[in-house]
């Protein structure tokens, strides 16, 4: 325990190591500070924003987005998921169509929800909600092959209705697999967040990035593009958080 | 055998059956007046414009340019990735070092990066692959420094016996060992990376299939844009195929030990 604590507290002096390295780099100036500026503009420009005002409506604008396309996503995810999981007949079905859906790059369909629903928020959280239903479905669709068919067997046994199946046997025994979907899913929704924030402007970190770039604030632009990761940091915390509770059954006593 | 085999076969056409229905419900809704030509397409109509493209050109110019910054994309994060996993894999003390700057720039989007890359190096293919290789690295990495971590340490006894000095021991028996695993790692990146390739030509790069698909729909042609979309689904599912193969070939089966969904 003390010497794991030794070593984060290792691990975070590298971190620290690194941002001063970086002040090091800028304050020479070989790199043009106008596309490399240091730790401390940086710094200088996320609390001149916050202070302004401006930064807080920004980042709830994106992490709303981000969160309601990914909970469409996962509720619809799962609900399909375990429909199309739990029966032989849809797999066959469906299966070669969801394998060639699942490689196809999200932001592909972005002209298209473009078409359909015009340059507005409800086509962003289409797009993000489109996006992030793949791994969200085929993780849930793979868990559910992967249960023990001798569960099954004993759901046969015990004369458990199907609906009793899914939610006794089938979805318990799925959620590692659903867990991973959703991390997955949250990180593509984050993704596509941005993007569409950038294509069509709509207020947000992904499109305050993109204005920064092109106005050369290049402390604004790193000022957001931490606050992206830090939002894609905190997200995948809480996920990890979350499934390592869910699943203390699997690690046992770890 | 026979019985099997058949089987099989009605089970790829029951596959085809939901496309083929989508197909021709959809042809006959607008043949039928149904829909309107100003959002949507005809299939018919998506079919003539993929030809159309095909023949003019465009079409593989673009394919061609999104498939450069993939694989350059790959290569420069595959290497990246395999070197750092390598060197966290046989390092346990390195990688609980790097554990927290690691976790830190994981989670960063990569299209965050657009805009950086954009200001660095302009548009074009080389801020294109840097984004591409920052994403294609991480599947790399993790794989490459679990499979090292988790190499049967007798083989690294044979090497300490037989004197070999560490780059011998990685090339003879660390990187041969955890050949496969490390296969599904680049697998995995050769997805993201036209994933990403594509993105950020459609966030901001005037290259290649994504932009293609983008300026379809600004110049009003729902076919030609349909058409994209469903070709770059094409190439995606035919190189996920082709790496999927290569694996089964390469490997066997046991490479498909520890594949994520």
């Amino acid at each position: 325990m003390k010497a794991r604590v030794a070593w984060n507290l290792a691990s975070i002096a590298v971190v620290v190591a690194i941002i001063m390295l970086w002040q090091m780099v800028a304050d020479t100036k070989i790199l043009s500070p106008a596309f490399f500026p240091g730790p401390d503009r940086t710094w200088k420009a996320l609390t001149r924003a916050a202070i302004s005002g401006d930064l807080a409506p920004r980042i709830y604008a994106t992490v709303w987005r981000m969160l309601i396309g990914w909970m469409l996503a996962s509720v619809l995810g799962i609900l399909l998921g375990s429909l199309i999981g739990s029966s032989e007949r849809l797999r066959r079905f469906l299966g070669p169509t969801l394998e060639f859906l699942r490689p196809l790059p999200a932001s592909a369909t972005i002209p298209v929800f473009i078409v359909l629903l015009g340059l507005s928020d409800a086509m962003v959280l289409s797009v993000v909600a489109f996006g992030a239903l793949w791994p969200m479905l085929l993780g849930t669709v793979h868990g559910f092959q992967a249960v023990e068919p001798r569960l099954y067997e004993v759901a046969r046994v015990l004369h458990l209705s199907r609906l009793a199946v899914i939610f006794k046997i089938a979805l318990p025994s799925a959620m590692p697999d659903i867990l991973s979907g959703l991390r997955l899913s949250l990180t593509v929704a984050l993704i596509l967040t941005v993007v569409c924030e950038m294509l069509i402007g709509v207020d947000g970190l992904g499109s305050w990035t993109l204005i920064s770039a092109r106005a050369f604030r290049s402390a604004d632009l790193y000022a957001g593009v931490l606050l992206l990761g830090l939002i894609g940091y905190l997200g995948a915390t809480a996920l990890a958080v979350l499934s390592r509770r869910l699943l203390v059954w699997k690690h046992g006593s770890r | 055998m026979s019985a099997a085999a058949n089987r099989s076969v009605t089970n790829r056409a029951s596959g085809l059956v939901v496309p083929l229905v989508l197909i021709v419900v959809g042809e006959a809704a607008f043949r039928a007046g149904y829909l309107q030509g100003d959002v949507l397409a005809a299939p018919s109509r998506i079919f003539l414009a993929f030809i159309a493209a095909l023949r003019d050109g465009t079409l593989l110019a673009a394919t061609k340019d999104t498939m450069i910054t993939t694989f350059g994309g790959l290569a420069l994060g595959g290497l990246i990735g395999l070197a750092l996993g390598v060197m966290l894999g046989s390092f346990a003390r390195l990688d609980r070092l790097l554990a927290v700057p690691i976790e830190i720039a994981r989670p960063i989007p990569s299209v965050a990066l657009v805009p950086i890359a954009m200001v660095v190096a302009g548009f074009g293919y080389s801020m294109e692959i840097a984004i591409v290789g920052f994403a294609a690295a991480w599947p790399v990495l993790i794989t490459t420094r679990s499979a090292i971590a988790e190499i049967e340490p007798r083989l690294i006894e044979v090497a300490r016996v037989l004197r070999l000095g560490w780059i011998a021991t990685i090339f003879k028996i660390l990187l041969p060992a955890s050949l496969p695993r490390i296969f599904v790692g680049f697998r995995l990146a050769a997805g993201i990376a036209l994933i990403v390739s594509v993105t950020v030509e459609i966030a901001a790069n005037p290259i290649g299939l994504g932009h293609a698909i983008m300026m379809a729909q600004q110049s009003l042609q729902p076919a030609l844009m349909l058409a994209m979309l469903v070709w770059i689904g094409v190439v995606g599912f035919a190189m996920n195929g082709v790496l999927i193969f290569l694996q089964q070939r390469l490997f066997g089966r046991a490479a498909l030990a520890g594949d994520p969904p």
